[in-house]
């Protein structure tokens, strides 16, 4: 009996972000982050998302395309995500500026260029925002899940658990769908050897952005006021630890 | 024109976030001069909708319907853009809560507004430019973020704004959305929720351990301090990387973010990353046996000693200061 053959095609969506041992500072008084001397990484939670498409393609019935909006400086960390085993790579040629520039950016390739399952991190850790998964959904008409705990796919059917306060909820919806992982969807992968030379060979296309109007702009940044010295309590005295609490901190 | 508030009900219950949004909205409404419509989505009680006048709701638009029992992002996304676009609404707040996340931008994206996700304080306004402060960077640093859009959307941190009883009434009003089939297309299957337990990101006191703890077996004193505290439980990574306890409850750059009044952090080093989710915690207190663990460093107040033996004591001491 011969099988047809049915080719799921996957899109990660990565960003370049601080490795999470950067110091964190500013310049030109505040306005722009420093990147002076900072490592960049793929951001972690997008590579759960990819280490999950990679395990889905495994079979040989899912190829994986990995998008990032970003400059030519962002091509080490795109062929990195080759190199834990995505097929080819995408690049739109324009520094990140908001969720909405991006997601209108990733949005506007898949139009041109439709998939059946777009994976995004839950968030990224620099800005922090939730918001290009649902984004990218509501751009494409696609039903998304923002903060995915566990995904299987079956046929063209998707299972998700998804985060609630408390607790967890189980929802399935039919390809395409948008998802951003958090832990647990799948353990990020290490390069090997073999990926890493194979990586060098792999397709990066460049594209050039199409023109979006940015919604909003960072205007300025603070860095967290540092706390006092600490209190140090006497381990056989944890009544006074509880006293400070009570009278002083006013938290219990 | 009017401000629009989406408050957010578990089981038919509002819970603290739902009205710490609406106090939050209320502030906006009072700084810029309109009135404050509430809305809910859901099987939610006369009784309890009309509490919402009490933080401020002049009204509160009731939307029921057995197709929106459970949350939905884009058929939610559909409405709360919808009633927006009926209330005139010049700000829509919400909750940045799991489903919060998974919903602000939709509604962002059908009205064309500027989105702030994490606001963790009330904007600066002035005329229809807001100026608002959010934790970027996993909490290293804050960004001032600027919105000039016409509409605009705010989710607002659990836990980072407080709640204001304004002594106000609400008309409640149904509302009856269109809604578009094409948006039911994610099908809830099983909603599994802890009733006992005390939820992580909207905790006031979170008790956090660490590898110190040797193994799973040892979360008894963990438990039994959270329990006197009324507090929720959290991790560090590698604690539930090897599922000693579940993924829910890391906390840190890399897991849930969390801004409680207190957290105790007991054998837990202080890596980076782990400070990253947890710094903007108001009263840091740290229990390490290391004097030199880098925690010392952001904490309040600490004690140096060993976790199996302080930490039974502090419940005791606890139970004994609620008695008294
Ligand atoms: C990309 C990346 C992302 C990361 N994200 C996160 C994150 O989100 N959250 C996170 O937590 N970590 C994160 N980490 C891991 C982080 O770097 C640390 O490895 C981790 O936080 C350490 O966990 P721990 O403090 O429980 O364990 P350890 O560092 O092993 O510390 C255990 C502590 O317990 C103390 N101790 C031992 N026995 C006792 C006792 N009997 N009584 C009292 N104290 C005792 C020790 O003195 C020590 O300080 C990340 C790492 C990377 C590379």
């Amino acid at each position: 009996m011969f099988k047809t053959l049915i080719i799921m095609k996957i899109l990660v969506c990565i960003s370049n972000v601080p490795d999470t041992t950067s110091k964190i500072t500013f310049t030109d008084n505040n306005t722009a982050f420093n990147s002076n001397g900072i490592q960049y990484i793929i951001n972690p939670y997008d590579e759960i998302a990819l280490a999950k498409a990679v395990e889905l393609a495994e079979g040989g019935n899912a190829s994986v395309t990995v998008i990032n909006v970003g400059d030519q400086s962002t091509e080490p960390t795109i062929r990195k995500a080759l190199a834990v085993g995505a097929d080819e790579a995408v690049r739109i040629n324009a520094a990140p500026r908001d969720a909405w520039f991006v997601a209108n950016q990733i949005a506007n390739y898949v139009k041109e260029n439709p998939v059946d399952l777009i994976l995004t991190g839950r968030e990224s850790i620099d800005y922090n925002g939730t918001q290009v998964t649902a984004i990218v959904a509501e751009l494409l008409n696609l039903p998304s899940v923002s903060i995915a705990k566990k995904l299987t796919i079956n046929n063209n059917e998707a299972t998700i658990e998804r985060e609630i306060e408390g607790g967890k909820e189980v929802v399935s919806t039919s390809l395409p769908v948008v998802v951003g992982t958090a832990e647990g969807v799948a353990e990020p992968k290490i390069p090997n050897m073999r990926g890493i030379m194979s990586a060098r060979t792999k397709p990066l296309n460049v594209i050039e952005p199409i023109d979006v109007t940015v919604l909003s702009k960072i205007t300025g940044y603070e860095s967290p006021t540092p706390r006092g010295a600490v209190t140090l309590v006497d381990a056989g005295n944890v009544d006074e630890l509880v006293n400070l609490l009570h009278s002083k901190a006013k938290v219990i | 024109m009017s401000i629009l508030v989406y408050v957010e009900n578990i089981e038919g219950d509002f819970k603290k976030s739902a009205f710490e949004v609406v106090s939050y909205a209320k502030a906006i409404a009072d700084q810029t001069g309109d009135s404050l419509t509430a809305i809910s989505i859901g099987q939610v009680a006369d009784e309890n909708l009309s509490k919402l006048g009490n933080y401020g709701a002049s009204k509160v638009l009731n939307v029921q319907n057995e197709q929106l029992k459970n949350f939905v992002n884009k058929a939610y996304g559909s409405i709360l853009a919808e009633a927006a676009k009926s209330e005139q609404a010049k700000v829509v707040v919400l909750s940045n809560s799991f489903s919060g996340k998974g919903l602000a931008p939709r509604i962002a994206t059908k009205l064309n507004a500027a989105l702030a996700d994490g606001a963790i304080e009330l904007p600066e306004i002035s005329g229809d430019t807001f100026k608002l402060k959010k934790s970027a960077f996993s909490s290293k640093a804050f960004a001032t973020e600027e919105l000039t859009t016409a509409v605009k959307v705010i989710a607002v941190n659990p836990n980072s704004y407080e709640v204001k009883e304004t002594g106000g009434s609400a008309t409640i009003e149904s509302f009856t959305p269109s809604l578009n089939q094409d948006d039911f297309s994610v099908i809830v299957k099983e909603i599994v929720r802890a009733t006992d337990k005390i939820s992580l990101p909207e905790a006031e006191i979170v008790v956090s351990a660490g590898r110190g703890l040797k193994g799973p077996e040892n979360w008894g004193i963990i438990e039994e301090l959270a329990e006197v505290l009324g507090a929720a439980t959290a991790c560090s990574k590698p604690v539930s990387d090897a599922d000693w306890r579940p993924h829910s409850e890391h906390v840190g750059q890399t897991g849930i973010v969390v801004s409680p009044n207190l957290y105790i952090a007991i054998g837990i080093s202080g890596a980076i990353q782990h400070l990253a989710g947890v710094s903007s915690s108001k009263t840091i207190v740290v229990i390490n046996k290391d004097p030199e663990a880098p925690f010392f460093k952001v904490a309040d107040y600490g004690i140096v000693g060993d976790a199996f033996e302080v930490v039974p004591k502090l419940t005791e001491a606890l139970k004994k200061f609620k008695n008294s």
